[in-house]
């Protein structure tokens, strides 16, 4: 078994659970997370991504293992770790007959924040999450991205070192994903370590420095981001043309495989290995000019698709 | 978790709770109100008139005390395993669970929530029976002290009721099955001198008949059963009763898989 550093937000050893119907959910996990990271925890469903949320948020009892949370046990110093951990749950978990604000001001109160600090950190963070205007409506008034946004307000009114999101972005449109994203990212430079399942790879590959494949209670990958997409031995780009292609381009390079798409659009299939810079010399000289190019598939999809089939 | 912060705890699932049944006073104040008028009206004042004494009271008289007893019980049960048990099925009690609020606090907190609204109701049921009659409290310390012992007893029962319900028939089937007939047995509407001896010795292993009882000597200065005992079983159901929930919620049941 690995050592643990104290100085990680979260280290897990030999984690296992087995539920009463007898269905193995975890089958020996060894995790860490680094402090002040933002980390991806991916998997298909069912590969017991929740579960390991439930042990850490102590919801769901663990069979046998370790869970350290910044140096401490969760099993043995349950104030000191819960005090640190912000949870957004998959499913909604609020009353749905509350106000938005009482939802928050609520929680707060829960971990020892009364009165007016309290009121400040609802407003601070209904405000951050554009949940402010609505503090007087009922919680069930709220669309499906209003609702995931007010978990997101009522786990960090705590103001937690570390912010555990399992699947936050789950039916939210595009733009309000993306500025989800934004606020994220401002919430882990400001030093909280987060913790993120999903199911938007893209995300994961947006946000995420480090990353672990779970399958079937175990974990199949765990490295950074960075060293997971090098192992993708080739890519495919899309070009799309300016100018209707009356030819194919050619490339004498028998790495290099060039298909044609439509009469503005081609796909050039090639090493990860290598830069594509070459690429844009052999298309200059043959009079092809580019408007824009992007990957044929998202990389970390590929990836994450080979190590479930690994 | 420091003093002052178990505290805000408590106090901010004491206020939550009431919040809850204060939002809701259609379902939750009204018609106790309206039920326990309709006996005070069709049983003390239009049969009642007819039946004469009771344990040497106005029938009226006699069964108010046990009719606001009734509505305390009814109520505070009610409360704490309807909230609890919502709170399960809606997934919110998770808000709680994943807090560093102590497992007694969170006990403390739904049962002074139900105890509030059996307080609340048993006070309005009382300021409806001067409508129907003249209460004069005999012992106005020990009346009130039984009324805090019943709510947390049934409080506390309903808070066991929705650890371990699953369905919300669940939460109905004790009140109609076992409350309701230990309330009607237990001496709201008659003196149990009235039942022969063996009636007597069954009537006397229902807790309820004690807290009525006690409740009766609290406003009439008069009593089936010896109070002292019957305040004794009192804070040994509490205490038992307490000891139980605690030890299902460590133990996780009905709420941590």
């Amino acid at each position: 078994m690995q050592t643990i550093d104290p100085r990680n937000a979260i280290s897990i050893r030999g984690l296992t659970k087995t539920y009463a119907n007898g269905f193995q959910a975890l089958k020996g996990i060894d995790l860490d997370v680094k402090e002040n990271d933002f980390f991806a925890l991916l998997g298909p469903n069912g590969a017991g991504k929740s579960t390991i949320i439930g042990i850490i948020s102590t919801l769901v009892r663990a069979s046998s293992g370790t869970i350290q949370v910044f140096g401490q046990n969760v099993a043995t110093h349950v104030y000191e770790t819960k005090l640190s951990l912000g949870i957004v749950p998959q499913e909604i978990n609020f009353s749905q007959f509350e106000k938005v604000g009482d939802i928050v001001i609520t929680q707060a109160g829960y971990y020892g924040l009364r009165g007016e600090l309290a009121k400040q950190r609802a407003e601070k963070y209904l405000r951050k999450l554009d949940l402010w205007e609505k503090r007087d409506n009922r919680s069930r008034m709220l669309s499906g991205g209003m609702k995931r946004r007010l978990m997101i307000a009522r786990a960090l009114v705590h103001e937690p070192r570390l912010l555990i999101l399992d699947e936050p972005t789950a039916g939210v449109d595009i733009e309000l994903r993306r500025s989800m994203w934004e606020f994220l990212q401002e919430l882990n430079r400001n030093g909280t370590t987060i913790i993120l399942t999903t199911h938007y790879l893209e995300e994961a590959e947006s946000l995420c420095r480090n990353i672990a494949i779970i399958n079937q209670g175990q974990i199949v990958e765990n490295t950074s981001m960075r060293k997971l997409l090098d192992k993708l031995a080739r890519q495919t780009l899309i070009f799309d043309t300016c100018d209707e292609l009356k030819t194919l381009p050619a490339f004498n390079d028998s790495d290099i495989q060039c298909n044609a798409i439509d009469s503005h659009s081609f796909e050039v299939s090639l090493s990860t290995s290598r830069d594509i810079n070459g690429l844009y010399a052999t298309l200059s000289d043959q009079g092809v000019l580019i408007k824009g190019m992007r990957n044929k598939t998202n990389r970390l999809e590929e990836l994450f698709l080979s190590s479930l089939k690994s | 978790m420091q003093a002052n912060h178990i505290y805000i705890a408590f106090e901010t699932i004491l206020i939550k709770e009431v919040r809850r049944f204060t939002r809701i006073w259609l379902q939750t104040l009204v018609p106790p109100a309206i039920t326990i008028g309709l006996y005070f009206l069709i049983f003390g004042n239009l049969i009642g008139g007819r039946i004469g004494q009771m344990g040497g009271y106005n029938y009226v008289d006699f069964i108010v005390p046990g009719l606001i007893m009734m509505a305390v019980i009814q109520n505070a049960y009610a409360n704490v395993s309807s909230s609890f048990f919502s709170n399960k099925f809606q997934r919110c009690i998770e808000e709680i669970l994943v807090s560093p609020v102590p497992n007694y606090i969170i006990l403390l907190g739904f049962v002074a929530g139900g105890m509030a609204r059996g307080v609340a109701v048993g006070l309005i049921v009382t300021a409806m029976s001067f409508f129907f009659t003249s209460l004069h409290i005999e012992h106005v310390f020990l009346t009130l002290l039984v009324v805090l012992l019943t709510s947390m007893v049934f409080s506390l029962a309903g808070f066991i009721n929705a650890l371990y319900a699953n369905t919300f028939d669940d939460i109905s089937i004790i009140p109609t099955f076992v409350l309701t007939p230990l309330i009607y047995l237990g001496g709201v509407f008659y003196s149990i001198e009235l039942l022969p001896s063996f009636g007597q010795w069954i009537s006397a292993l229902n807790p309820v008949l004690y807290m009525v009882n006690t409740f009766r000597y609290g406003i009439l200065g008069t009593s089936d059963v010896n109070i002292v005992w019957a305040l004794f079983m009192l804070v040994v159901f509490s205490a038992g009763l307490f000891a139980v929930a605690l030890y299902l919620l460590r133990k996780g049941t009905g709420l941590r898989q």
